[in-house]
């Protein structure tokens, strides 16, 4: 049998029934959002299940969305089934006051550094994760500079604006 | 000042074992690493890397530039084949704009990412035949490197830090000049290869330094996330180009060598094969562009998707003297292109394994997030558990033999 998108929606809602949502497909990868709390117990299941049997973290990365209340931080994994060789992305969001997301590193070795370079840039709190500290960045830094709000360029400066970048903003 | 990272323990004046510090500018660790170690004798008891020494903020700074002015990004990551990185954007735009690459344009490309693998890999291997005590082999290769270099510098006008080819395809036809280099390396490769394979694969000091150094189980590779080469060491036949082809690389007849135990030699062994399989791609692909000029002469001119000229820099003589031409060049320049919204993961196979771009696009002329996965930062958190109760020299060949690489750690 080969494994499809559909085998695994269908096999994901019957183990959650009605908590995963936000279905989607972008150019054929298969994408849903889970609840905050749940996300190592969906992991869990997709490494355990035998026909499931996502085995390998491609990729663990966040997002930040300042516009979106009360789910301003998302974690984006990347999993990937090598025998059946069929990929799929789980999201979570959680609220930029208490981002507190249960680690993966239990499940994959690979997730340590991993969470460890998204706690620096984003300020995630990986809860149980053995060794949460900064990684690319100084040890000293105060603040999670892949945050929307700490824009590229010095603030000071006015002749540059993200107007010419095609997203609002005014030029003075 | 928050506290420092060098914690000696309180009793380190009474302690047997020795902390060394290793990095982070080191002649044997190839790049800016640190590691502090802790030895006992000539045993690695454990080590912690730190690394970050060279972060740059990529993901930042793609946040604020226009989708063409990205690539120059990615020739930092991994800086011994960069044109697979900017192959891969490339590729990981045309995806989420939908553009279907002529044959002949993925055929190039083909050539040159297998031109870059090979340079990769001559790089790593004769740097681990370095660090185990030959020199000679080093000298022999890197001349094939500058023939590389040089067709690189014929085809885009750089050598390292490439910038090559375009959205949809390349900024120009390779040139006939182009073509005889490549010749000159098809013709004059294999047999210095073959002398280097001489020197070194049944070497016996080179055999007894490196087997059994640094080995990894493919369980425990796959759980930190290996990929490439240092994963098929390992016995694991994961392969980018085969598991999901990219650039038409399902036309092209090549093994996955792989290994057994995952040491210092198999990743070697793996790489040498390697090198042999992509000189034997960029001999099918040379065929098969000569097929297709024989038979579609017009052909011969195409180097760029004629959907992607929207992202493609109109040829000069168009710009001078058509208006149509003119406006495109002017919107790209001044990176007034929008991309559709949508979220995309595109990954090729780079020089150290699966090099991943997770791009969120909002409908803007930047993306919104772009991560990088780099396999150097993934599998060298490994690095710890592979030398442990090892010998330190054999750390020093385990860490040039996975081939870390600063600019792809950092990002």
């Amino acid at each position: 049998m080969v494994l499809t998108n559909e085998i695994i929606k269908e096999k994901l809602n019957e183990k959650f029934p009605g908590v995963l949502v936000e279905w989607g497909e972008p150019y054929g990868l298969l994408t849903f959002r889970a609840p905050a709390e749940l996300n190592m117990k969906v992991m869990q299941f997709l490494y355990d299940d035998e026909t499931l049997c996502f085995r390998f973290l491609t990729d663990l990365t966040g997002v930040h969305f300042p516009d979106r209340k009360g789910e301003e931080l998302s974690v984006v994994y990347h999993l990937h089934n090598l025998k059946d060789n069929i990929r799929l992305r789980m999201k979570i969001y959680v609220p930029v006051e208490r981002p507190d997301v249960f680690t993966a590193t239990q499940l994959f070795s690979a997730a340590n550094w991993m969470e460890r370079e998204t706690y620096d840039f984003f300020g995630f709190n990986f809860v149980g994760h053995p060794n949460l500290i900064r990684i690319l960045n100084v040890d000293e830094m105060d603040y999670f500079p892949m945050r929307k709000e700490y824009p590229m360029e010095d603030p000071t400066r006015v002749d540059k604006d993200d107007e010419m970048f095609g997203r609002g903003g005014t030029i003075v | 000042m928050t506290e420092h990272h060098i914690k000696l323990s309180e009793e380190s004046l009474q302690k047997e074992t020795t902390t060394l510090n290793l990095g982070p500018t080191h002649p044997a660790t190839h790049g800016v690493f640190q590691n502090i170690m802790e030895i006992d004798g000539e045993r690695v008891l454990d080590t912690v890397p730190t690394i970050g020494y060279i972060h740059r903020a990529f993901e930042k700074i793609a946040e604020r530039r226009p989708y063409y002015q990205i690539t120059t990004l990615t020739d930092r990551l991994n800086y011994c084949s960069s044109p697979i990185n900017n192959m891969g954007w490339h590729t990981t735009i045309e995806k989420l704009l939908g553009i279907k690459i002529p044959k002949r344009v993925d055929y190039l490309r083909v050539i040159i990412m297998e031109l870059s693998r090979i340079s990769d890999h001559l790089v790593c291997n004769s740097v681990v035949a370095v660090d185990t005590g030959a020199l000679t082999g080093f000298t022999y290769v890197f001349q094939f490197r500058e023939l590389i270099y040089e067709i690189f510098e014929e085809v885009c006008g750089s050598r390292l830090t490439t910038n090559i080819g375009r959205v949809g395809g390349f900024e120009r036809n390779f040139t006939v000049a182009a073509f005889t280099k490549l010749k000159k390396f098809m013709d004059t490769f294999p047999k210095t290869m073959k002398e280097f394979e001489n020197l070194m694969n049944r070497n016996r000091i080179f055999m007894d330094r490196c087997i059994g150094a640094g080995p990894i189980s493919a369980e425990r590779a796959l759980n930190y996330g290996f990929t490439g080469p240092n994963l098929r060491a390992t016995g694991v036949d994961y392969d980018v180009r085969v598991a999901q082809p990219y650039s038409s690389y399902e036309d092209f007849d090549f093994k996955i060598p792989v290994g057994t135990v995952g040491d210092v030699y198999d990743r070697y062994m793996v790489r040498n094969d390697e090198i042999w399989q992509s000189y034997s791609i960029i001999k099918q692909a040379l065929e098969k562009i000569e097929k297709i000029e024989r038979e579609f002469p017009e052909q011969k001119e195409i180097f760029y998707a004629p959907e992607a000229d929207h992202f493609h820099l109109p040829p000069k003589e168009d710009v001078y003297t058509k208006m149509e031409a003119l406006i495109y060049q002017f919107k790209i320049i001044m990176g007034e292109i929008d991309a559709p919204a949508g979220e995309v993961y595109h990954s090729v196979e780079g020089g150290n394994g699966e090099l991943g771009f997770y791009l969120v696009s909002d409908g803007g002329r930047t993306p919104y997030r772009l991560h990088f996965r780099r396999p150097c930062f993934i599998y060298y958190q490994a690095f710890p558990e592979m030398v442990r109760n090892g010998f330190f020299s054999d750390a020093i060949i385990t860490l040039s033999s996975l081939n870390v690489i600063a600019g792809e750690l950092d990002a």
